[in-house]
């Protein structure tokens, strides 16, 4: 379990359902699995000044991302028993409403994956160099803050 | 000695660029800001971060070559 090489995170545009609802299916056949945890991270139609945010479209210093990502998951590995984990995050547009970051822990037990969820998703936010422009509807933008 | 340096997300925008060659060397990164500020006025009023090779710096640290690159505050997921 130690060799892991970074993998490549990103995926272009929204994560579908179906992509979600396969990744759950992969794990049929690992019983040793009592519990997953799953975070899918949703754009928001956010209103600012009058103005609806339709689309987010993500962009990312994408070797230094997929390092940080690499690092989390050995990190998230030596604090939690987790048996597997599963980490994607678009590039590129997508919509309000649609997914843009999927997190998928399992481990025998619950109270492992509700924490170590956490902590993933957390370190993600602050860590990660991937940015945010938020679309409105008239095609003007701004640049997302994560809070 | 050229030093490449990389932008993203709204550094971008200011600099007009995804990524520039500046044709002198600065020894340290507070040198090199100093270089930037004077080149795009706007990137003063801004908060990002420097990595050098993927790793955040400090405005001390000497640069002796490396991937460069300007970072806002990050925003995924």
């Amino acid at each position: 379990m130690k060799d892991r090489k970074p993998k490549n995170v990103f995926v272009e545009g929204a994560i579908s359902p179906e992509f979600i609802a396969t990744s759950i299916a992969k794990h049929q056949s690992k019983t040793s699995i009592g519990a997953h945890d799953i975070f899918l991270g949703q754009v928001r139609a956010d209103m600012v000044d009058n103005k609806t945010i339709k689309a987010i479209e993500y962009t990312a210093y994408e070797e230094m991302a997929n390092n940080k990502f690499h690092e989390i998951r050995e990190a998230t590995f030596g604090k939690y028993e987790l048996s597997c984990m599963h980490i994607y995050h678009s590039l590129g547009t997508v919509n309000a409403g649609e997914i843009c970051l999927f997190v998928f822990v399992s481990s025998p037990r619950r109270k492992v994956v509700f924490e170590a969820l956490e902590y993933v998703v957390e370190e993600i936010k602050a860590n990660v160099p991937v940015f945010g422009r938020e679309i409105f509807e008239d095609e003007s933008h701004q640049w997302k803050v994560n809070t | 000695m050229s030093t490449n340096i990389k932008y993203f997300g709204l550094l971008a925008e200011i600099t007009s660029c995804r990524e520039e060659s500046l044709g002198n060397s600065p020894s340290t990164v507070n040198e090199l800001l100093e270089l930037l500020f004077e080149k795009y006025p706007d990137l003063k009023e801004k908060d990002f971060r420097v990595a050098i090779d993927q790793q955040l710096v400090t405005e001390d640290t000497q640069i002796t070559g490396g991937e460069i690159a300007l970072l806002p505050p990050f925003s995924g997921g």
